[in-house]
C-alpha cells in the first residue's frame, strides 16, 4: 500500500486523497493515515512543484560541481556535506562513488553569482581538495517528466 | 462487366463504428474513450532493441514460424507466467497480431458446414473470419447478470451435431469479463464430453485484476490438445503498432496453420520479432506496472459509475467497463451518437460487438486519470440531463392522462 501511494505521490502529490483512495480500492482514512505516518517518519521529505523556468522571464542558472574532499577522522563525509548543504543556495549534495567524492547541485541567479559561491565559499572550505563546476545549459527532462514539448494523443480516437 | 466481387465478401457486415468515426473526425475537441489500445507508449527497452536490429542490417525475412530465439521465449514466458508447455520448434509459430492467428485457426480447422460458438458480446473479428471459411456462426448471448461469462449451460444449449469450435474471448473486449478456475473447468467439461476444439483468445491475458493470475483453458488437463491459444504483444507491451501475436497448440493444427501463413504472409515483421525478445525476456516489470496503473483507473472509473447511478458490473480484465444505458430508453447506437454531439465524447456502442451488446456501451480507459476525468464530466452531464428530460416526459404523459 505505502509503495503504491509514494508512487502515485511522487508524481502527482496534488491528488485529492478520496480519489487516490478510490483508486487504490481502499478508504480515505487508511489512505491519510498513512500518509501522515509517512510524513512523520520522515519518508515523505516534502511536496514540491517541478517548474520549467526556461518558460519563465526569471534568470536562473543551475550549476553541477564535483567536489572533492578529504574526509574527517570519525566524521567520515557527514561534517563536510553539512558545512556545504547548509548554504540556501546548495540544492541538493550527494556522496557519489568514483573520481570525486561529493555532488554539489547549485542554483543562482547569475554566472558570476554561482562563480563566487564556488571560489569564495566552496573552495576555500579546508577539507576541499578541488572543485569542477559544470553548468546545465538546457533541461530535457527533470524528475522522471520530459520537459520539452507536449505530447500528442496519435492514436486513432476510435478503434474496437 | 462481370460482379467482380466475392458474394462471402460483400455478405459480411461492414464494421459498426464507421459512423462514429467520421463524425469524430470532423470534431476538434473530442474526449475519446473509444480506442482498443494502451495509451502507453512501447517500453523503451523494446523500442532500443528494435532499432539496434535495424542498425544491424536485421532485414530478411526470418523462417515462416517466426525466430527460433523468439518461439524459445514464448515458450518459456508461457510457462513462467501460466503453467503451459508448448514445443517452440513444432507447437508455437508468431502470426501478424493476434488477428492473423484467429483468421489462420479458422481456416486451418473449419470446413463448411460446421458450426462454431462464438460468445457475445466480444470482439469483431471471429464472425467475417468463420463466415470466410464457410462455417457457421452460432452466437451465444452472454449475459450481465453472470458478469458476462460463459456458462456450462449456455454453452451446452448451444452445442449440435455439427458444433466443432468454441471460440473463448476472455479477458474480453468489450465487457472486460473473465473466466476464472472453475468457471474454465466446468467449460472444459463440455468441451471433452462433446469433443469439441476451443480457440482460446488470450491476448488480455496480462491484464487481470482479480489478484490471481489469468488461467488459460488449455492449462486444464486434457485442454491441449484441443485448444489453440492466441495470444500477442499488442496489449501487454503497449505494441499494437508491432503487429505481433503468436499461436499455440497441437502440432497436428499449428502445422496446417504455418502452412497458410507461409502462403499468405511469409512471415511476421523481422524488426518486431527482435524487439517481441526483449519484450518477454525485459519487460515483465515494466507490464506490472501498467497493469497497476489500469488498475487504478478501472477503480475510478467503477466508482464514478456507482455515484452517478450507472449500473455496471464490475469487470476484472482487458482495459473497459460496459456500462448498462437501458433505462434512458434508447439504443446503444443513439446513446452514443447523442453523447458524441451533445457532449463531444466518443464511447463505442455494445452492439458493435454483437446484438447481446444493446443496451451498453463500451468505455475505455485506456486514457490517463485526467482524461477519464474530462470525459466523466461531460457524460455526467449528458445523463442528468436525460435523466431530467425523462422525468419531464413521464409528468407530462401523467398529466396529459389525468386531463383526458
Amino acid at each position: 500500500m505505502r509503495e503504491q501511494i509514494l508512487t502515485f505521490l511522487e508524481k502527482n502529490s496534488k491528488i485529492d486523497l478520496k480519489e487516490l483512495a478510490v483508486m487504490l480500492g481502499t478508504s480515505e482514512v487508511v489512505v491519510a493515515n498513512e500518509i501522515s505516518q509517512m510524513e512523520q517518519e520522515h519518508i515523505i521529505c516534502g511536496y514540491h512543484t517541478l517548474i520549467n523556468w526556461e518558460k519563465t522571464t526569471l534568470e536562473k542558472v543551475t550549476a553541477l560541481i564535483e567536489v572533492r574532499v578529504t574526509p574527517q577522522r570519525n566524521q567520515g563525509f557527514e561534517r563536510i556535506a553539512e558545512r556545504i548543504y547548509n548554504y540556501p543556495e546548495v540544492q541538493s549534495v550527494y556522496l557519489i562513488s568514483g573520481g570525486y567524492d561529493l555532488m554539489v547541485i547549485l542554483e543562482g541567479k547569475t554566472l558570476r553569482e554561482v562563480s563566487a559561491f564556488v571560489s569564495n565559499k566552496l573552495s576555500t572550505l579546508e577539507t576541499v581538495i578541488s572543485t569542477a563546476t559544470h553548468f546545465i545549459l538546457k533541461k530535457y527532462k527533470d524528475h522522471g517528466t520530459i520537459l520539452q514539448g507536449q505530447e500528442e494523443d496519435e492514436r486513432i480516437p476510435v478503434t474496437l | 462487366m462481370r460482379d467482380p466481387l466475392a458474394s462471402k465478401a460483400v455478405a459480411l457486415k461492414p464494421s459498426g463504428i464507421r459512423k462514429f468515426f467520421d463524425i469524430v473526425s470532423e470534431m476538434d475537441d473530442v474526449v475519446s474513450l473509444g480506442v482498443g489500445e494502451p495509451d502507453f507508449d512501447t517500453p523503451w527497452v523494446i523500442r532500443d532493441e528494435g532499432i539496434y536490429s535495424l542498425e544491424k542490417g536485421r532485414t530478411f525475412y526470418t523462417s515462416n514460424a517466426g525466430l527460433k530465439q523468439l518461439r524459445e521465449e514464448i515458450a518459456k514466458y508461457l510457462h513462467r507466467r501460466f503453467d503451459l508447455s508448448y514445443d517452440p520448434l513444432k507447437e508455437i509459430f508468431v502470426t501478424v497480431g493476434g488477428s492473423e492467428g484467429i483468421d489462420m485457426a479458422c481456416r486451418a480447422m473449419l470446413n463448411p458446414g460446421d458450426e462454431v460458438l462464438i460468445p457475445q458480446p466480444c470482439y469483431v473479428s471471429y464472425v467475417p473470419c468463420v463466415a470466410m471459411t464457410g462455417g457457421t456462426v452460432v452466437p451465444i448471448r452472454l449475459k450481465a447478470e453472470n458478469q458476462f461469462r460463459l456458462t456450462a449451460g449456455e454453452l451446452r444449449e448451444a452445442i449440435t451435431d455439427r458444433t466443432k469450435l468454441l471460440v473463448l474471448p476472455f479477458p474480453n473486449n468489450p465487457t472486460g469479463a473473465v473466466m476464472e478456475r472453475e468457471d474454465l473447468e466446468a467449460i472444459a467439461q463440455v468441451i471433452l464430453e462433446n469433443d469439441l476444439f476451443v480457440l482460446s483468445d488470450e491476448i488480455y491475458a496480462e491484464l487481470t485484476y482479480t489478484g490471481d493470475r489469468h488461467v488459460s483453458i488449455a492449462e486444464l488437463p486434457g485442454m491441449a490438445e484441443r485448444t489453440i491459444l492466441i495470444n500477442g504483444f499488442s496489449k501487454a507491451y503497449a505494441m499494437t503498432g508491432w503487429r505481433l501475436g503468436y499461436a499455440c497448440g497441437p502440432r497436428k493444427i499449428i502445422e496446417q496453420m504455418v502452412k497458410l501463413h507461409q502462403y499468405c504472409i511469409m512471415c511476421a515483421p523481422t524488426t518486431s520479432q527482435y524487439a517481441a525478445v526483449t519484450a518477454l525476456r525485459d519487460c515483465d516489470a515494466d507490464v506490472a506496472k501498467m497493469r497497476e496503473a489500469y488498475n487504478m483507473r478501472r477503480r475510478y472509473l467503477m466508482h464514478a459509475f456507482e455515484e452517478m447511478g450507472l449500473p455496471c458490473f464490475e469487470p476484472f480484465g482487458a482495459f473497459y467497463v460496459f456500462p448498462c444505458i437501458s433505462e434512458f430508453g434508447m439504443s446503444s447506437e443513439e446513446f452514443a451518437t447523442r453523447l458524441l454531439q451533445e457532449e463531444h465524447v466518443a464511447v463505442v456502442p455494445g452492439d458493435a460487438f454483437g446484438d447481446s451488446g444493446e443496451g451498453f456501451i463500451r468505455i475505455s480507459y485506456a486514457y490517463s486519470i485526467d482524461k477519464l476525468k474530462a470525459a466523466l464530466k461531460r457524460i455526467d452531464a449528458f445523463i442528468t440531463r436525460l435523466r431530467n428530460e425523462r422525468g419531464k416526459e413521464t409528468q407530462d404523459q401523467k398529466a396529459a392522462e389525468a386531463k383526458a
